[in-house]
């Protein structure tokens, strides 16, 4: 799908099977890198990465913890899948209405 | 929790008969192209004209992708859809979401158009993890919540 900003961001981000199992099992409990990579079968600098992208999409945010840092879910990441919502639909009713008063006026010249 | 629902209104030029019938018998002419689930554009994007009809598109491999159903079919004023698509776009049979089209008549050939897309709670289960996280105590948050949800009210 064609996105739009922060929220093609975030969706394009969770539909890598991997990132969406990051993000699932950070939505049970905030957890560090190592925790992560400790219950899948990737390396640590392969979460890392995927940690990344999540946060850059909006999906994440990290907090510092002693030398670790802890990842947990940004709420702001549902706002982002409604805000697409909503820009799809307005752009998908401009274009009925284009399209539906076209055909009404064509209509009417026959 | 609630996620407040999609609403948009607008008034076409047309009565209402005649929008219904382009809205469900012409979506694949005027959907917006490469705002569907194709790589690429959709092949063609389908409302089944009937109660329990099927809302899918076909895309450039010929394969067919549910969107989900017709639940109320009440031409020419009333439609009610079923959106099944979760929020990594996946088809999923147990999501309910709907979208609800009135068209009502303004006069003078006219129609007042009214979309709602409700149930966005539901929208995959990152929300309801999320909801859970919430009632754990995620404090640091809560602020954050609290302000997006009052905006959407």
């Amino acid at each position: 799908m064609a996105y739009h900003s922060n929220s093609q961001r975030a969706l394009s981000a969770l539909a890598e099977p991997v990132r969406q199992e990051i993000y699932e099992r950070l939505a049970t409990r905030p957890q560090a890198v190592g925790e992560l990579a400790a219950q899948m079968p990737i390396s640590r600098p392969a979460v890392s990465q995927h940690l990344k992208i999540l946060k850059e999409a909006g999906l994440v945010t990290e907090t510092p913890d002693g030398t670790r840092r802890i990842y947990r879910l940004d709420p702001r990441g549902i706002a982002a899948i409604r805000e697409w919502l909503d820009q799809t639909w307005a752009r998908a009713l401009v274009d009925f209405k284009i399209f539906a008063e076209n055909a009404e006026k064509q209509e009417k010249e026959k | 929790m609630t996620i407040a629902p999609i609403k948009i209104s607008q008034t076409i030029n047309a009565p209402p008969a005649r929008c219904f019938e382009l809205f469900v018998n012409r979506i694949g002419d005027w959907w917006p192209k490469g705002q569907t689930l194709s790589k690429g554009d959709y092949k063609a994007l389908t409302i089944e004209p009937k109660k329990g009809g099927r809302w899918f598109e076909v895309d450039g491999n010929d394969q067919d992708i549910q969107w989900g159903e017709v639940l109320a079919w009440e031409p020419p004023y009333r439609l009610l859809l079923v959106w099944r698509l979760n929020s990594n776009f996946a088809y999923d049979p147990k999501l309910h979401t709907e979208v609800e089209l009135t068209f009502k008549d303004a006069g003078a050939g006219k129609t007042t158009m009214n979309l709602e897309h409700r149930d966005l709670e539901k929208l995959g289960d990152n929300a309801e993890k999320f909801i859970g996280m919430l009632a754990g105590g995620w404090e640091s948050h809560v602020a954050t919540v609290t302000k997006f949800i009052e905006a959407q009210k």
